[in-house]
């Protein structure tokens, strides 16, 4: 299909607004902006972001809200810990519990939206508090830290291209999950799904089948990107996984404007990331203070919404008359 | 009388949408202090014209309105037809079921209302004087979900009618007795009678042509978005309303073969319930069409989901190619692996995603046909899709394109076009030319001959005669959940069918079961 220079614009204007914000800071600030330290750091710092954001896509396709993934970041980084730094388990096993853990609160959220029929937004916000309390509780709200240097080596202390190999692994999960969506029969469900039930339904797709495999699929990266936090940190702490909650929609919905508008895709969401992140850590270069970080992501949250409407607004008007 | 101005005077309406023509140069005017009956069949413009008088619709332009006497600007905005005194009751009733009655009855007034104290006393105490003044039974504190449906039409109606200044305004009734038992329809009626009584004007939307004829004193015929004709109820022979409601109109109907001897049938259905179809049998041929239809609310319409699994059915069975299936536990994934495929009315909520391509949308019930290992054959699924839309003359044919860029009758193609290339055993279908156009129809109504040559059973429920009469072999009438009436053959024409649903049947729902075969 050809695209026509309007479409295109659209596509695009996310990798362009990018690159707007990095010309900006740099003829600012480019001294420090543009060093490779900073676009090391840039790149190497958002791991676990990335992979909670395109965990947080796949129930966002199916037309579900996981509010829970932060706190499953929690929970695993503290499984992993605990179990690897307390109890002496090796860290493999430490991090097959950690995944497990994750696995085990998406199955419980698909099973209460998926089969209980209740609504996702809150039941996930529910189960988000529980699992918050559980993390406090088993860690008696302490920071652990110490865990293995095998699991810290891969993800933040080697390095490739000047790059730790933490963001290698957002990359691959990115490839795999687009290759997923948009190349496999599951992938089509999945969007029909969230695009519409009713149709999905009496086209024999299973449904609630559909929405409990994205629950379970979206609990279980959290899970790997709690592996990943405490690899990253060298140990896990009971309420930082929250912060990645924000974010992570800022980042699915500014990234479904973008690249294939109009629809949740990995590729946006990895360039809405460091969108985000770029503007932020310019910001601070420039001496402004943190609380930027958030005036920043709930800025972008609304922003990227008001801007999808706008859109499908104006072809909704297309149609009419 | 002479002296009072009419209640409502509307002329030169028109309006489109897109490429469909709902209403054409319509005329409707309702004296004042009378009932006026508004006839048609589906489609023929009628609730296009309510929702115009409601400020839903912009009409286009060229259009008059008076109202009492005084000219109106169109179009109406929300507000402003309340402000003129007309009152709509729509067949959904607008009633909130969770909440109790009187909390209904002062909805709208709560809306708009500027104080900051509720008084729930007074206002039970109010509610209850209403329901007093016209003579009708309810418990102010009740919950709308526990009444039954005839005390929901009263209290949408009183709720409509406590609003009117007392004997002025214009109450609109859309197809209100649709879901009624007949001693209900008379309370109703009596109701109605006191408002006119009272001086007030009631414009009743129905199909019934039968009530229309038994409360008002004009009747109105709307067909293909035109005025045919006026005519003083008194006077009306249910022929000439008939005539007029069904009129001379043009197409060639498609040829038909009937009168099948010796074809043998390929699905039975079994004693299905379900809300509200009670205990129904009937069988399918193949090479038939059968036709199912009714008043809205009589169960025709709801026999395609309860088959298909699509709604839960308490009880039935379906046996088709020798298999048979309970069809209380009947999903519509088992439905589909049996050879049944559904066409549901509601396109682009129940049929496609408007906003996915067509190529998706037609292969997503046969997606697995495309899976190798891992992989979808996306280049063979687009390939298959362009030539399916070329066969079922789909236009544009590009698979690519998002649904809802298609016009109507290309939906409507392409969906048949989803569910018609695996040729199903069992097609079931619900107003298959629901917001077609003339040419289109023609094409559906070739592809549902084509899919039963090709020996399929099919099963259509339609609200719509002349599509009944030229796609169907034989042709059931629902009342109250049951066949009343069975044509085929010769006696399946627009005006056999019109005149079967418009006799009310008796309605005291006998414990005959139906058997249809």
């Amino acid at each position: 299909m050809r695209l026509k220079p309007a479409a295109i614009g659209r596509r695009c204007a996310l990798p362009v607004a990018w690159g707007a914000v990095v010309i900006l800071f740099g003829s600012i600030e480019s001294s420090t902006f543009l060093t490779a330290a900073n676009f090391q750091t840039i790149f190497g710092s958002q791991t676990v972001l990335v992979v909670v954001t395109l965990g947080l896509l796949i129930p966002l396709t199916a037309g579900d809200y996981d509010l829970s993934v932060g706190s499953v970041v929690s929970l695993s980084a503290m499984v992993v810990a605990l179990l690897n730094v307390d109890h002496g388990w090796a860290i493999g096993w430490a991090i097959l519990a950690g995944v497990l853990s994750g696995a085990a609160v998406g199955l419980a959220n698909g099973a209460l939206v998926a089969l209980l029929g209740l609504d996702s937004f809150v039941a996930t916000l529910g189960s988000s508090a529980f699992v918050a309390g559980v993390v406090l509780w088993i860690s008696g709200s302490r920071t652990v830290g110490g865990v293995s240097q095998d699991l810290v080596n891969p993800v933040i202390v080697r390095q490739l291209l000047g790059i730790p190999l933490g963001f290698y692994y957002g990359f691959a999960l990115c490839l795999v999950l687009w290759y997923v969506l948009e190349y496999t029969p599951a992938g089509r469900r999945l969007l029909f799904v969230g695009r519409g039930r009713s149709v999905s339904r009496l086209s024999g797709v299973r449904v609630e089948r559909v929405r409990l495999a994205a629950f379970l699929a979206s609990g279980t990266i959290s899970g790997v990107a709690g592996v990943l936090y405490a690899g990253t940190t060298g140990g896990a702490d009971p309420s930082s996984g929250a912060t990645f909650l924000l974010p992570a929609f800022a980042a699915a919905f500014l990234g479904a404007t973008s690249i294939v508008p109009g629809r949740f895709n990995p590729w946006g969401s990895i360039v809405a990331v460091y969108f985000l992140v770029t503007g932020i850590t310019g910001l601070q270069l420039l001496g402004v203070e943190s609380f930027v970080q958030q005036l920043f992501y709930g800025g972008a949250l609304v922003v990227a919404l008001a801007l999808s409407r706008l859109v499908d607004g104006r072809q909704a008007d297309n149609l009419e008359g | 009388m002479s002296a009072a101005p009419a209640a409502l005077v509307a002329r030169h309406v028109s309006k489109r949408f897109g490429s469909v023509t709902a209403l054409d140069d319509a005329s409707l005017t309702v004296l004042a202090a009378e009932v006026h009956g508004l006839a048609g069949e589906n489609g023929s413009g009628k609730s296009t014209l309510i929702r115009i008088l409601a400020g839903y619709h912009a009409p286009g332009p060229g259009g008059e309105l008076e109202v009492s006497g005084r000219p109106v600007r169109l179009p109406l905005r929300p507000g402003d037809s309340r402000a003129l005194g007309l009152r709509f009751v729509h067949q959904d009733l607008g009633l909130i079921p969770s909440l109790s009655v009187v909390e209904n009855l002062r909805i709208t007034d709560l809306a708009v209302r500027r104080g900051w104290r509720i008084s729930w006393a007074q206002e039970r105490r109010r509610a209850r004087e209403t329901f007093a003044r016209f003579g009708v039974e309810l418990d102010p504190g009740a919950r709308v979900a526990d009444l039954r449906p005839a005390e929901r039409a009263l209290l949408a109606i009183l709720r409509a009618v406590d609003a009117m200044r007392p004997g002025q305004g214009l109450l609109v009734l859309d197809e209100p007795t649709a879901f009624l038992p007949k001693a209900d329809v008379e309370k109703l009626f009596a109701l109605v009678r006191g408002l006119r009584a009272a001086g007030a004007s009631v414009l009743l939307v129905s199909h019934d042509l039968d009530e229309v004829e038994k409360i008002a004193d004009h009747v109105t015929v709307l067909r293909d978005g035109r005025t045919v004709g006026t005519v003083a109820a008194t006077e009306a022979r249910r022929g000439q309303v008939v005539q007029l409601v069904v009129g001379g109109r043009l197409g060639a109907p498609v040829a038909r073969r009937r009168s099948h001897t010796g074809e043998k049938i390929v699905a039975s259905i079994e004693q299905l319930s379900g809300e509200p179809v009670h205990d129904l049998s009937l069988d399918l041929v193949g090479g038939q069409v059968l036709g199912l239809t009714g008043l809205i609310g009589s169960g025709f319409e709801e026999v395609p989901y309860l088959l298909f699994g699509a709604r839960r059915a308490r009880d039935g069975r379906l046996t088709l190619a020798a298999r048979s299936y309970d069809l209380a536990g009947m999903t519509p994934d088992r439905a589909l692996r049996a050879g049944v495929a559904l066409l549901p009315a509601d396109r682009l909520r129940d049929g496609c995603v408007g906003s996915l391509p067509v190529a998706d949308n037609v292969t997503l019930p046969v997606l697995d046909r495309y899976a190798a290992r891992l992989h979808l054959d996306r280049g063979r699924l687009l390939s298959d899709a362009a030539a399916l839309l070329t066969a079922f003359d789909v236009r544009p044919g590009d698979p690519r394109l998002p649904y809802r860029a298609l016009s109507g009758g290309n939906q409507q193609k392409a969906l048949l076009a989803k569910w018609l290339h695996s040729r199903p055993p069992l097609l079931l279908l619900d107003e298959p030319t629901h917001g077609v156009d003339v040419g289109a129809r023609q094409q559906i109504f070739a592809l549902i001959r084509r899919a039963v040559e090709d020996g399929s059973a099919v099963l259509c429920s339609s609200s719509d005669y002349e599509q009944l009469e030229a796609i169907c072999d034989r042709v059931l009438v629902f009342s109250g959940g049951r066949i009343v009436h069975e044509l085929a053959g010769e006696e399946v024409t627009k005006e056999r069918i019109a005149e079967s649903n418009a006799v009310s049947p008796p309605r005291d729902r006998g414990s005959r079961p139906t058997r249809a075969s």
